[in-house]
C-alpha cells in the first residue's frame, strides 16, 4: 500500500541556520530573505524520506553497482590530449592558453 | 504527400527502401510541421541545414543500397544529450552559449546509422522534472487537451518536449532519457511508446549527468516496433562509459511475433494506491484482460519494499546529482555571473550557480549536499541504498519465480494542466513516478504503452517492466498489448 507522508518530520527539523549552511556546502547564494522558504522545503522532503527508517536494513550491504560487473582494465598511457584551443572553447574567460578566475591569493 | 511528417519509423523506413519517398522529403514535412507548432515549444534550438545536409547523404546511401533502419529517418533530440557544434544545454541557464565540441555515443550510433536530426527538444532543466515545467526555455505544451477546454496541459517531463513533438507528429521519433521515469511518464501522457533499456544498454556517454547510478536514454516513438528498431540503433558497448554492458544488442525488431503464450506476468499488489483514480485501476484490470486473452499467464506477485522507492530515490537521484552538478562553477562553460569589485572565486562560484540553476535544481543540489554531508552520510545516503539494495532484491525474487514480465499502470493520473501543480508542495510532483522510479533503482528495463482514453479524452499508459538484458521479449509483450489495446486516437490539431 502507498501511502504518503508529507508532514514535517517529527525526529528533525531544519531551522534557517543549517539552510544557510547547506546553501553555502553547495556554492548556491541565497538571499538571507529566502531561507525561511528554503528551510520548509528541506523539511517537507526530508519528512518524506524519513519513512526509510522504517525498513529494517539490518545486515543489507549499501547498493554500489547496478549490475555487478568488473571494471575494465586498460594501460596507464596517455590516450588523448593536446587539445588546448577545444577545451578552452567554451570557457566564460580564457587568456594565453588558461582558465581566468578571479583572484585566489592576494 | 504532405503527411509524411506522420509517419512512423518503420513505415517510412519502408517506403524509402522502396523508393516511393526521399529523405529530403520526409525532412522538409517534419521541418515544415516544426515551423507551425511553436506554440507547442517542443523544439527549442533547430538544426535545418543539417538536417537537409543529413537527408541528402541519407538518400545517397539509399540509393546505393547500404541503408541501415535508422538511415534517412528525421529525429529530434533531447537537450541533455550532446551534440557536435549545435547548442545543447540540458534546458539550464547555466549552460547557456555551451557547444559541445563532440557527439554523445547515442546520438552518434543513430548519425552513423543515417539518421537525421531535425533539432534539440525541449525538458525539464537537468532532466529533473515531471512536467517539462523547470525548463530555462519555458514550458513544452501537449498537443492535447481536455475535451473542448483550452487548458495548457503538461506533455509530461523530463521528456516533455520529445513527447510533444512525437505526439504532434512534428519529428517520426525521439531519443528520452529516464532517470526516475522521464521517458515512461511522458509516453503514457501524450499516447505514444517510451522504452528506458537495462542500466549500461545505452552509453550514458555525452549525456549531461543527473544521476549517473539511474540515468538511461532509450527511444520515444509512435509505436512498439518504432521503438525496437531505434533501441537496436541507440545501444552499444561503450568503452567511453564504464558502465556500458559489453553484450551483444539483438535485433530487437526480429523478436515482435506477438506471441505470448504461456508467459507468466506478474501483477504487483503494492502497486494499487490509495486515491488512485479509477480509470487506471480500471484500464489496469483491462490489461491483464488482454495478455491473458493472448495466452499469457497472469499471477499475483508482491514486490514489498515498493512504497520506499520514491523516497530511497529522493535521497540517491539529489546525492548524485549535487555531486555531478558540482561541474558547473562558470570556469569552465557555460554562464558566469557578473561579478561586483572585489568578489572573489567563492563570490564567483556562489553567484553563478544561483543565477545559472533554476530553483528545483537548487532545491535538490541542496538537498543532495545535505545528506551527504558530515553526520548524514550514513543516516540517509547509506541508509537509501541499503534500501535500493531490497528493492532490486524484490524483483530479483520475483524473476525467480518464473515471473517473465511485470504489469503496472505507467502513471498515476492522466496528464495535468500546465501550473496546476504550482502551489503544491514539491513531494506532491514527486509521487508522478511512484510507479516508474522503482525501474531505475532496480536497473530494470521498462516501457510504457498507451492502451486508452480517459473521460475527458487524454491518453493514460500502462508499464511492462522487464528481466535485465531481456527488451526483446519486453518489446514483444508490449508489442501484444499494444495489438489487443487497439490504441489509435491521435490529438486535434489546435497549434
Amino acid at each position: 500500500m502507498l501511502h504518503v507522508f508529507t508532514g514535517e518530520s517529527p525526529l528533525m527539523s531544519i531551522d534557517t541556520d543549517t539552510a544557510a549552511r547547506v546553501a553555502k556546502l553547495a556554492r548556491i547564494k541565497v538571499e538571507e530573505d529566502a531561507l525561511p522558504a528554503l528551510a520548509q522545503e528541506f523539511n517537507t522532503i526530508l519528512g518524506f524520506i524519513e519513512q526509510l527508517n522504517e525498513v529494517d536494513v539490518d545486515g543489507v550491504e549499501p547498493m554500489t553497482s547496478v549490475t555487478p560487473m568488473r571494471l575494465k582494465r586498460r594501460e596507464d598511457v596517455v590516450t588523448d590530449g593536446g587539445q588546448q584551443d577545444k577545451v578552452l572553447f567554451n570557457a566564460p574567460d580564457a587568456r594565453e592558453g588558461f582558465f581566468a578566475v578571479p583572484k585566489v591569493v592576494e | 504527400m504532405s503527411d509524411l511528417n506522420t509517419l512512423g519509423l518503420a513505415e517510412a523506413r519502408d517506403k524509402l527502401r522502396n523508393g516511393n519517398v526521399t529523405s529530403v522529403e520526409l525532412t522538409e514535412a517534419c521541418l515544415t510541421a516544426i515551423e507551425g507548432a511553436g506554440a507547442l515549444n517542443a523544439f527549442v534550438h533547430n538544426t535545418p541545414e543539417l538536417a537537409i545536409e543529413q537527408a541528402k547523404a541519407a538518400d545517397l546511401r539509399i540509393k546505393a543500397g547500404d541503408a541501415p533502419d535508422m538511415c534517412g529517418l528525421p529525429l529530434g533530440i533531447k537537450d541533455l544529450f550532446c551534440t557536435k557544434g549545435v547548442p545543447s544545454q540540458a534546458a539550464s541557464g547555466i549552460l547557456n552559449g555551451f557547444v559541445p565540441g563532440y557527439e554523445s555515443t547515442v546520438t552518434q550510433n543513430l548519425f552513423d546509422a543515417g539518421a537525421v536530426m531535425l533539432g534539440k527538444l525541449n525538458m525539464d532543466e537537468f532532466a529533473m522534472g515531471s512536467s517539462n515545467e523547470t525548463s530555462v526555455y519555458g514550458n513544452a505544451v501537449s498537443p492535447w487537451r481536455r475535451g473542448n477546454e483550452e487548458t495548457a496541459l503538461t506533455p509530461g517531463g523530463s521528456s516533455g518536449g520529445s513527447a510533444s513533438a512525437v505526439a504532434a507528429d512534428l519529428c517520426l521519433a525521439a531519443t528520452g532519457t529516464d532517470t526516475g521515469g522521464s521517458i515512461r511518464q511522458p509516453a503514457a501522457f501524450v499516447g505514444i511508446t517510451g522504452i528506458k533499456p537495462t542500466y549500461g544498454r545505452c552509453s550514458r556517454w555525452g549525456v549531461v549527468a543527473f544521476a549517473s547510478s539511474l540515468d538511461q536514454a532509450g527511444p520515444m516513438t509512435k509505436n512498439v516496433r518504432d521503438a525496437a528498431i531505434m533501441l537496436e540503433t541507440m545501444c552499444s558497448h561503450d568503452p567511453k562509459d564504464s558502465t556500458s554492458a559489453d553484450l551483444a544488442v539483438p535485433n530487437f525488431e526480429a523478436m515482435l511475433t506477438g506471441d505470448i503464450r504461456g508467459k507468466k506476468i506478474g501483477i504487483p499488489k503494492e502497486y494499487q494506491m490509495d486515491g488512485m483514480p479509477a480509470e487506471i485501476d480500471a484500464l489496469w484490470a483491462e490489461g491483464r484482460e488482454m495478455l491473458k486473452v493472448a495466452g499469457a499467464e497472469i499471477v499475483d506477485i508482491s514486490l514489498p519494499h515498493t512504497k520506499y522507492a520514491l523516497p530511497a530515490y529522493y535521497v540517491i537521484a539529489p546525492a548524485e546529482a549535487s555531486s555531478n552538478l558540482a561541474r558547473y562553477d562558470g570556469v569552465r562553460y557555460g554562464q558566469r555571473a557578473t561579478l561586483a569589485q572585489g568578489d572573489g572565486i567563492t563570490e564567483m562560484y556562489e553567484k553563478t550557480r544561483a543565477e545559472g540553476f533554476g530553483h528545483e535544481v537548487q532545491r535538490r543540489v541542496m538537498v543532495g549536499t545535505y545528506v551527504l554531508s558530515a553526520g548524514f552520510y550514513d543516516a540517509y545516503y547509506n541508509r537509501a541504498r541499503r534500501v535500493r539494495a531490497l528493492i532490486k532484491k524484490d524483483f530479483e525474487d520475483v524473476f525467480a519465480q518464473g515471473v517473465d514480465a511485470i504489469l503496472t499502470p505507467a502513471t498515476p493520473s492522466a496528464a495535468f494542466g500546465l501550473g496546476e501543480m504550482t502551489d503544491a508542495d514539491p513531494v506532491k510532483m514527486y509521487l508522478n513516478d511512484v510507479f516508474t522510479v522503482t525501474v531505475n533503482l532496480a536497473g530494470l528495463p521498462g516501457i510504457a504503452v498507451p492502451a486508452g482514453l480517459d473521460s475527458q479524452g487524454l491518453p493514460l499508459g500502462l508499464q511492462l517492466i522487464g528481466r535485465p538484458w531481456e527488451e526483446g521479449d519486453l518489446l514483444n509483450a508490449a508489442y501484444a498489448l499494444e495489438q489487443a489495446a487497439g490504441f489509435v486516437a491521435k490529438p486535434q490539431k489546435w497549434w
